[in-house]
Order: C-alpha cells, then structure tokens, then sequence
C-alpha cells in the first residue's frame, strides 16, 4: 500500500522503526527529508526577507511568522465556533427539558446554529464544491472520450469544438451559468443552495477537456494488434471496450483526471470569489474586502491551504490511478 | 477434402495518391485438411497480406477464399491467428488471456467446469501450466508466444493462421518452440498456415513450402512438397541428403532467382490500408527496380 500510494518518503522510517540497517536507512532520510527540507527553509528565508521590503496600504506584507499566527488564530476561532455551538445546542436542549418537565404536552423545538462559518468550514465546503464538479465532468467526460476515441469521424467533428471550448476561462463562463442557473433550478427551499450549483457546473465546463481529449486518444492509441484479436474472437462492443479499450486507455485517461483535477481546484476558487458562494475563494475575497491588519496573513494562510490541498488531490488521483492501473511497475509521477 | 482451404486468384491493390498499388496479383492455393503450408518469400513480398486475407482482417480486391466451401469475408475464430509479438493483453493472466478466447467461443457450448479444464488443457498442451496465473510481463519472450498459441488452438480453429510466430525469439529459443509445435501438431493434426523468413523452419516444420515472388504484384513463385518423414527431429535431419537438397531448393530461390536489391526498413503487416499505401509509396519513389522492404516492428 505504502509503494502503491508513492508515499516512498515514509519507507525509511518505517524500516529504521523496524531497525532494518539504521546507518543506510539515515542516509536514505537525509536524502528524501533533508534536502527537500532545506529547499523549503531557503524559501521561507527569502519570503520573509522580500515579506519585510513591501509596504501596503494594510501594512507590510505578512512574512512566514505573522502567517503562521493568523493560521493558528483561525484555527482557534474554529474551535471558538464549535464550543459555541455546542453551547448553543446544550442551551436548547436544558431549556427544552425544563419546559417538558414543566408541561408534558410540550412539544420541543430544536433551532439551527446560524453561527458563521469558520475557516475549515470554507475549506470543506469548497472540497465538496470541487468534488462535486470535479466527479460530474467525469461522468461526462469519459464516456465522450471512449465514444470519441472509437470513431474518427465522431472525433473530427468534436475536435474543433473541444478546441474551442478548452481555453475558455471560468470566469467568461460564470456569468452565463449563474444566469441559466437562476432561470432554471427555481425553487422556494432549495435543496443546495443556486451559489453551490452555480461553482459546481463551472468547474465542470472547465474541467471536462482534458479528461475528453486524454481518454479519446488513449482509445484511439489501443494497439493495432490488440484490435485485431478482438477482431478475430469477434468480441461484442461492450466486451470489446471493457476488456481491450478501456485497460489500453486508463494511463492516458488518468493523466487526463489528474490535470482535470488541478483545473477544477484551480477554476473553483476564482468561481467562488466571483459568485460568492461559500468556500476559500470567498474567503479570499471577504478578507479583501475586510481589509484589516490581519487580511493579508489570512490570505496568505489560504493561499497555502489551497497549495497544499491542490497538491493532496493530485497524490490522490496517483494513488487511484496506482490502484486501477494494471501496469504495476510503471513509473507514475 | 482436397481443397479444404481454397485461395482462388487473390490480388489486392492499396490505394496510394499516385493510384492503386498492387501488392498481391493472382495468387491462388489450395490448403489439405491438416496439412502444414509455409509461407516464404523475402520482406515486404506480401506474405502477411495473404496471412490477413485468410484471417478476413483484410480483403481481396478480386478473388477470394473460401474454407470448407464457405466464403471468408470476416475475421473470426475458425481460422485463429498466432501473431508475432504474442498480441496478449497485458492486463490479463495467462489464464484469462487464453480464457477471453475460450468464453467467446465455446459460451453457449461448455459450462464454466469445463472450460477452466479446457483452457487448463491447453496451457499444458504448450506446457505453461506453472506460469499460467502470470502476466505477460512477467514472462520471458517464448512463453508469451507459447501463451499466444494455446490462446489459438483453445479456440479449436479450423484453421490456425501463423504469423512469423517464432521471428521475434533467439535461435534455441525458437528451436525448443519448433519441437513443441511438431509436438502439438502430431497430436492434434490441424490445418497451418504459418509465415516465415527462416528456411530451416519452413523446411523442419511443413509439409508444403510455398514461395513467394517479390512485390509489387507479388504471388507464387514455387510449390516445394516436403516429403521428410515424421517425426523430424532437427539433429538427424541436418545431416540428412533430402533435407539438404530441400533447403537448398528454397535457399536457391530465395536468393538467386528472387534476388532482392536494395531493403528498406518496415515491412507492412497488413494492420491498416493506409499504413501499407504509404509504404509501398516509398517502394515506388525507389530508384533501384528491385526493392523490399525488410524487418519489422520490434
């Protein structure tokens, strides 16, 4: 599972905890830890050192540390959050008891929190928002892909439109979808709200190509004499495609995911801080608009959680693709 | 049973810019029922189109085959092929690569017992039954082509169609795949038509040596019948007369009344029209007049 998920970097301290060879397992530490450690500490040199020569209206620009305080600060408003809720529901539930106890006929009521939403509520948010449309383009996408890859001439027809369609920005997009949004999904208690819907299907337009394109020339790329067994054996469409088509395809269609994945994760902030629906985009975007002393730190604290969280994605897509992938040495990275 | 398998006058043109290109011309051949026919002629002579015509992976311009008096106008399992570089699927085991081949034709005639006994039979019958649960990569280059073979003789083919099978192996390699298949085929007497570039193959294995002229309009040159008696063992035969003076027979063929001049790399298999048009484009566009095309994909 540990080479499956390309965690490499954990296998030294798994085998120096089993005290397997320790000296060669230090020295395989140094080399997967230390250097890649370093790098990031000479980062955060030069982000601190340039953080102290910028001057804006809200003060310097944040370095490492001020960043790493309003990252714990947040975290602490979170918890602040939660504890209040608790409370919130505590308080509800005594007065609800007391009332029961007072008048049994009393049928009790049980009021939402409507307490705002904290930062690792935004991050969850846009995690579903992105999955969301991440998994809806799939959907659509490889299908199209496989249909497309099979056919030459369905593949010459939708070319140009792909084409057409890859480069087109979110944010071109977003105002025709929250229009079609809001005439079509019309109802007096939304299920989700429009703003979620809104995000979802942007990231979804943005996020099909690369799946389309990877997949219909993975399937196109099937090689020629695999064809021809199918041929021979007479193999039916669907067996055809489930056991030559789809195998032959999954690289090329993995590698269409993950850049999907990355655009999604891309497209979805910018869709969140235009549409304003929940999520790190429109926490970006309020904290811009707040404009306080901490605005800036804050920002940057999403700018990494996005970083980070965009890079987990993509060890994920890796990991999925290690599991489905029958080509078990291949060097995926 | 004379004509079991009959090539009636096949030709076959490939369209290129400059026109069609006539590959084939005329070639006519009628196969015994179990007999062993080779195939032979230098690259690029047209041996793999025949290969394709009777396999229906490709179609004659003019002419036909026809097979116990049916027309072949599609690929399908009766005339299984052995292709050169295995052609297994490497997602799947041995086992599930001989038995996506047995589940497709023998579905509605064996239950599930009975095939996992019949694929089982026919690994062992090439003698891959200790691998049979491997993937292909985990397995060396004969016994890929020996999992390619039983793939085909599993699906109990009227006809099994050869294509150089043993061309990509080293020499004992291929030696030890010969005997298996003169193995096999003492046991299961099938009808073979197998392509080749080695005249000790040809001569080894066949009961039929057909030569092939060189491209363009390529078709028979000579028929060898090879008489040998069987079983052949390889070691005995080379010092044997008879099967000198056959190998000389081919050899003198080959090389001095079908002398090629100048090679050119690839030869077409016959995959896609337009991969062979373009080829044989590039044979045209040569200045020397006789021209071949020699070795292929690795």
């Amino acid at each position: 599972m540990i080479s499956i998920s390309q965690q490499t970097w954990l296998q030294p301290w798994i085998k120096l905890a089993r005290g397997e060879r320790p000296a060669q397992q230090l020295r395989s530490l140094s080399r997967t830890l230390v250097v890649p450690l370093a790098g990031i500490a000479a980062f955060l040199l030069l982000w601190a050192v340039a953080a102290g020569q910028i001057n804006t209206s809200l003060g310097a620009f944040p370095g490492p540390q001020d960043v790493w305080q309003q990252g714990g600060a947040l975290l602490d408003e979170h918890a602040a959050e939660r504890r209040e809720e608790t409370a919130f529901y505590e308080r509800q539930r005594e007065r609800n008891e007391q009332r029961q106890a007072q008048d049994p006929s009393y049928q009790p009521r049980l009021f939402p929190y409507t307490g705002s939403s904290t930062y690792i509520d935004q991050i969850l948010t846009s995690l579903v928002t992105v999955t969301a449309g991440f998994v809806l383009a799939s959907l659509l996408a490889i299908p199209l892909g496989i249909v497309i890859g099979l056919s030459n001439t369905l593949y010459r027809a939708f070319n140009p439109v792909i084409q057409l369609l890859k480069p087109v920005s979110p944010l071109a997009w977003l105002p025709l979808v929250t229009m079609v949004v809001s005439a079509v999904y019309v109802s007096q208690d939304p299920a989700v709200p429009k703003a979620f819907i809104t995000s979802m299907i942007t990231v979804m337009l943005c996020c099909l190509w690369p799946t389309v394109i990877n997949t219909a020339v993975g399937v196109a790329s099937v090689d020629g004499d695999l064809t021809n067994v199918s041929r021979v054996l007479r193999l039916g469409w669907l067996t055809h495609v489930r056991t030559i088509v789809l195998p032959s395809a999954i690289p090329m269609m993995f590698a269409g995911l993950r850049t999907s994945l990355g655009i999604a994760w891309m497209v979805l902030i910018a869709a969140e801080m235009l549409a304003q629906s929940p999520g790190l985009g429109k926490f970006v975007w309020d904290q811009f608009q707040n404009g306080s002393s901490d605005s800036l730190s804050r920002i940057m604290v999403a700018v990494i959680t996005i970083g980070v969280i965009g890079f987990l994605l993509d060890r994920l897509m890796l990991t999925l693709q290690g599991l489905v992938s029958w080509d078990k040495s291949a060097d995926l990275r | 049973m004379s004509n079991y398998l009959d090539i009636s006058k096949i030709s076959i043109d490939f369209p290129t810019p400059e026109g069609p290109f006539r590959a084939l011309d005329q070639l006519s051949l009628r196969i015994r029922k179990g007999e062993f026919v080779s195939l032979i002629g230098h690259s690029g002579c047209g041996k793999s189109t025949v290969l394709n015509i009777l396999a229906g992976l490709l179609r004659a311009t003019e002419g036909g085959v026809a097979l116990e008096g049916k027309e072949v106008n599609e690929p399908g399992p009766d005339r299984a092929v052995v292709f050169q570089n295995h052609s297994l699927l490497p997602w799947l085991s041995a086992f599930e690569n001989v038995q996506l081949a047995v589940r497709q034709v023998f579905r509605d005639t064996m239950s599930k017992a009975e095939m996992r006994d019949w694929i089982e039979r026919n690994l062992r019958l090439v003698h891959m039954e200790h691998a049979m649960h491997k993937r292909p990569h985990e397995l060396s280059g004969g016994m890929k082509q020996r999992v390619g073979i039983a793939r085909a003789l599993a699906m109990r083919p009227k006809v099994l169609l050869m294509d150089e099978p043993f061309g990509a192996l080293d020499a004992l390699t291929r030696a030890h795949m010969q005997d298996s298949l003169m193995e096999i085929q003492r046991d299961l007497n099938n009808t073979v038509v197998m392509i080749t570039h080695d005249v000790d193959e040809a001569v080894l294995l066949s009961d039929r040596i057909v030569m092939m002229t060189n491209g363009p309009a390529a078709t028979i040159g000579e028929v060898l019948d090879i008489n040998l008696p069987r079983p052949r063992n390889r070691v005995t035969l080379a010092e044997d007369s008879g099967y000198n003076h056959l190998r000389q027979q081919v050899l003198s063929f080959l090389y001095e009344k079908q002398r090629k001049v100048v090679e050119i790399p690839r030869e077409p298999t016959g995959n896609t029209v337009e991969e062979n048009a373009n080829r044989n484009v590039e044979t045209n566009h040569t200045a020397t007049g006789l021209v071949s095309r020699s070795g292929r994909r690795a």
